[in-house]
C-alpha cells in the first residue's frame, strides 16, 4: 500500500504555479505585502512610524511586484511546459529584472543600492515560491487524490438497476437498441471507474452526457424532453471528468422522475471570452418527502472538485426561478493544463 | 381460463412494465396469469384498480405523484384488496432501511423464478397487514382515503382544516365538505404532528388554518373557555383547558 501511494505521488509532474490563476496571484500579492509589513515592524521601533514606513516600502515594492505578476501572467501558458526548477529560475529572473528596472527608474529615490535590492527581491521571490509550493502540496497530490476518489461522483444504484431492467425489456423486442444501450452503459461505467484526477476535453464529457441521456430517454420515454444548446460549446476546453453527468443525473432524478407530466431539461454550454459557462435547467419539484434528499451533497462534491482544479476561479451556483431549477457553472477556458 | 391469476402492473417506466409482462408469460406453465390492468402513476392505480378485480398488484415503489407504500395503504381499505408485491430498483441496503423486508418485494431486474415464488406467496398470505405498511412508510401520507364500496376517494391532507372524532369514525372537514374515515385520532396525530395540533380530546386542527382565538365568557352551566377561529369556515372549535397552553403557542401573537 505504502509503496503504491508513493509511486503515485511521484508520478504527478510538478509544475510552477499558474499565474493566470487569480488565487495564485492574490496569494503572491498578499505574501509580498505581508513581508513588507514585517520589515517595517522590524526597522521601526516606534508604532506610530510603522505604518508610514510600510507605505514607503510598499510604494517602492509595488511597481516591481505588479510588473512581475503581469509578465508572469503573460508567460504562464509557456512556463507551465517547463519543469518546476527551471520555471522557478525563470520566475526569479523576471522578479530580478523588474526590481532592477524599478531601481533604474527611481534613481536617487531608491533607498538601497542595486545589489541590495536584487538580493531582497530574490529572497522575497523565494519565500513566495516556497509558500505557493506548500499551498499546492497541501491540496495535492496525495491529499487531493484521496479526496477526489472519495468525492468522485457515483451513479445511483437506482439508475443502474432501472437501466439494466430497461435493457432486459428490449432484448426480445428491439435487440439492436438493447445492444446500443449496453454499449452506452459500458462507456458510462468506464468513465466512472477512470482516474478522477485527470482533466478531460469538453467534447468527451459532452459525448458521455449524451450517452447517459440516451439511457434515461429509454427508461422515461416521453416524460423526458431533452434540449441541447451546444453550438457555442468550446469542445477543446478542459475540465475535470464527470462534472456534467452528475448534474444531469440530478436534474432528471429530482426534476423529471417525481413529476407525472413531461419534464423539460435544458443543457447549454457556451464560451464567453475566456470563460466556459454551463447551464443545466430542470422543472422544480418541491421536495415533498425526504425520499429524494441528497442533491446538495452532489453539488458540494462537484463544487469542491472544481475548486481543486481551478482554485478560486470556478463558480457553481444553483437557483430556483419561475418553477425552474438552474445550476450554473462558470470555469476558466483552458485548452491544455 | 378462470383459474388464471389476475395481475395488475404499476410502474412509471414503460420498459419495466413490458419486462414484467414478458416474465409473466414466461412462467405461465408454472403459474397461469392474466394482466388485468396497467398504470404509470399512483393516481391511475387508485382510479382503475378497484374495478379490475385484480388479485395481485405488482407495484413499483418509486412512482411520481404518490409513492408505492402510501398507495398500498390506501388500497388496503378496499373490501377485496389485492395482495401487493413491491418492485424496487433499490439495493438490498435500502430495502432493509425502509423496512420493506417485512413486506413482499422483488428487486429490479426481476428474475422469472423469483416472480413466480413471490406471486404464490402473496396469493397465499393475502394483503399485507396495515401496521407493516405503516412501519415501511417514509414520512406522512399526502392523502387521506375513504373507501366507498368499490372505489377510493382521496382527500389531500393539506386541504383538511380539522378532524373530529365521533364514536367509531373521524370526520375530516375541508372547505368543500366532510368525509368519514375509520382511523384512530391518536395515530393521525402521531403521523401528522407537524401539521395538526390537538385542541380538544376529540379534535385536531390544521395549524395553518388557525386564524385566531376568541374568549367565550362562561354563562349558565358553561365554563369560560377559548375557541379556535378558522380560515374559510364558520365553525368554531372549543379548546379544552388542558390543551390551551400548547394551542396558544401556535400563533406568534397569541393572547396571554
Amino acid at each position: 500500500m505504502l509503496t503504491m501511494s508513493s509511486i503515485r505521488q511521484n508520478s504527478i509532474p510538478e509544475s510552477v504555479p499558474d499565474f493566470r490563476n487569480l488565487g495564485v496571484t492574490a496569494r503572491a500579492l498578499v505574501a509580498v505585502n505581508l513581508l513588507a509589513l514585517l520589515a517595517a515592524l522590524l526597522t521601526e521601533p516606534d508604532w506610530s512610524n510603522t505604518l508610514s514606513a510600510f507605505v514607503m516600502k510598499a510604494a517602492l515594492i509595488e511597481p516591481a511586484l505588479l510588473a512581475s505578476l503581469t509578465l508572469l501572467y503573460a508567460a504562464a501558458p509557456w512556463m507551465l511546459r517547463l519543469g518546476y526548477w527551471s520555471g522557478c529560475a525563470l520566475i526569479v529572473a523576471v522578479a530580478l529584472a523588474c526590481a532592477a528596472a524599478t531601481q533604474r527608474v527611481l534613481g536617487e529615490f531608491a533607498p538601497a543600492g542595486l545589489v541590495r535590492t536584487l538580493v531582497l527581491a530574490a529572497a522575497t521571490t523565494a519565500v513566495v515560491l516556497a509558500y505557493l509550493r506548500l499551498h499546492t502540496k497541501a491540496h495535492s497530490p496525495a491529499l487531493a487524490e484521496a479526496r477526489l476518489q472519495a468525492l468522485q461522483a457515483r451513479i445511483r444504484p437506482h439508475f443502474l438497476f432501472n437501466s439494466l431492467n430497461a435493457v432486459l425489456a428490449l432484448i426480445r423486442s428491439d435487440p439492436r437498441r438493447a445492444e446500443r444501450t449496453l454499449e452506452d452503459l459500458a462507456e458510462l461505467f468506464r468513465a466512472l471507474m477512470s482516474d478522477g484526477r485527470n482533466l478531460v476535453r469538453l467534447a468527451d464529457e459532452i459525448a458521455l452526457v449524451e450517452r447517459y441521456a440516451a439511457i434515461e430517454q429509454l427508461r422515461l420515454g416521453e416524460r423526458l424532453r431533452m434540449s441541447w444548446d451546444l453550438d457555442q460549446a468550446p469542445v477543446d476546453a478542459m475540465l475535470p471528468a464527470l462534472v456534467l453527468q452528475p448534474l444531469l443525473e440530478n436534474a432528471i432524478y429530482h426534476g423529471v422522475e417525481p413529476g407525472t407530466g413531461i419534464g423539460d431539461v435544458l443543457v447549454r454550454i457556451e464560451r464567453r471570452e475566456d470563460r466556459v459557462l454551463v447551464l443545466i435547467e430542470n422543472p422544480w419539484c418541491a421536495p415533498a418527502s425526504g425520499a429524494r434528499a441528497g442533491n446538495h451533497m452532489a453539488l458540494d462534491n462537484i463544487r469542491e472538485r472544481l475548486m481543486l482544479f481551478f482554485d478560486d476561479e470556478a463558480r457553481l451556483e444553483s437557483s430556483v426561478e419561475r418553477a425552474r431549477y438552474r445550476v450554473r457553472i462558470d470555469i476558466p477556458y483552458r485548452t491544455r493544463a | 381460463m378462470s383459474n388464471e391469476l389476475r395481475v395488475y402492473i404499476a410502474d412509471d417506466e414503460a420498459p419495466a412494465r413490458s419486462r414484467l409482462k414478458e416474465l409473466l408469460s414466461d412462467i405461465c406453465g408454472d403459474l397461469a396469469s392474466t394482466v388485468v390492468g396497467e398504470a404509470a402513476s399512483g393516481l391511475e392505480v387508485i382510479e382503475h384498480l378497484p374495478g379490475s378485480a385484480a388479485q395481485v398488484l405488482l407495484l413499483d415503489i418509486q412512482m411520481p405523484g404518490m409513492g408505492g407504500i402510501e398507495l398500498a395503504r390506501h388500497l388496503s381499505q378496499l373490501e377485496n384488496a389485492p395482495a401487493v408485491i413491491f418492485v424496487t430498483a433499490h439495493d438490498r441496503h435500502a430495502v432493509e432501511a425502509f423496512e420493506l423486508n417485512a413486506l413482499d418485494y422483488l428487486m429490479k431486474p426481476v428474475r422469472a423464478e423469483r416472480l413466480a415464488a413471490a406471486l404464490k406467496k402473496a396469493l397465499a398470505s393475502g394483503p399485507a397487514p396495515r401496521e407493516r405498511l405503516e412501519r415501511a412508510a417514509e414520512g406522512a401520507r399526502e392523502f387521506f382515503s375513504v373507501a366507498e364500496r368499490n372505489r377510493i376517494v382521496l382527500v389531500p391532507v393539506n386541504e383538511v382544516l380539522f378532524l373530529k372524532a365521533e364514536l367509531k369514525y373521524v370526520t375530516l372537514r375541508t372547505r368543500a365538505g366532510e368525509h368519514l374515515i375509520e382511523e384512530p385520532l391518536v395515530s393521525i396525530e402521531r403521523e401528522f404532528a407537524e401539521r395538526f395540533v390537538r385542541v380538544h380530546r376529540n379534535c385536531l386542527v390544521a395549524r395553518a388554518a388557525i386564524r385566531g382565538f376568541e374568549r367565550i365568557a362562561g354563562g349558565n352551566e358553561e365554563e369560560p373557555h377559548w375557541e379556535v377561529v378558522l380560515e374559510g369556515v364558520v365553525e368554531r372549535l372549543p379548546v379544552s383547558r388542558r390543551q390551551w397552553p400548547a394551542v396558544k403557542s401556535v400563533l406568534p401573537e397569541s393572547p396571554g
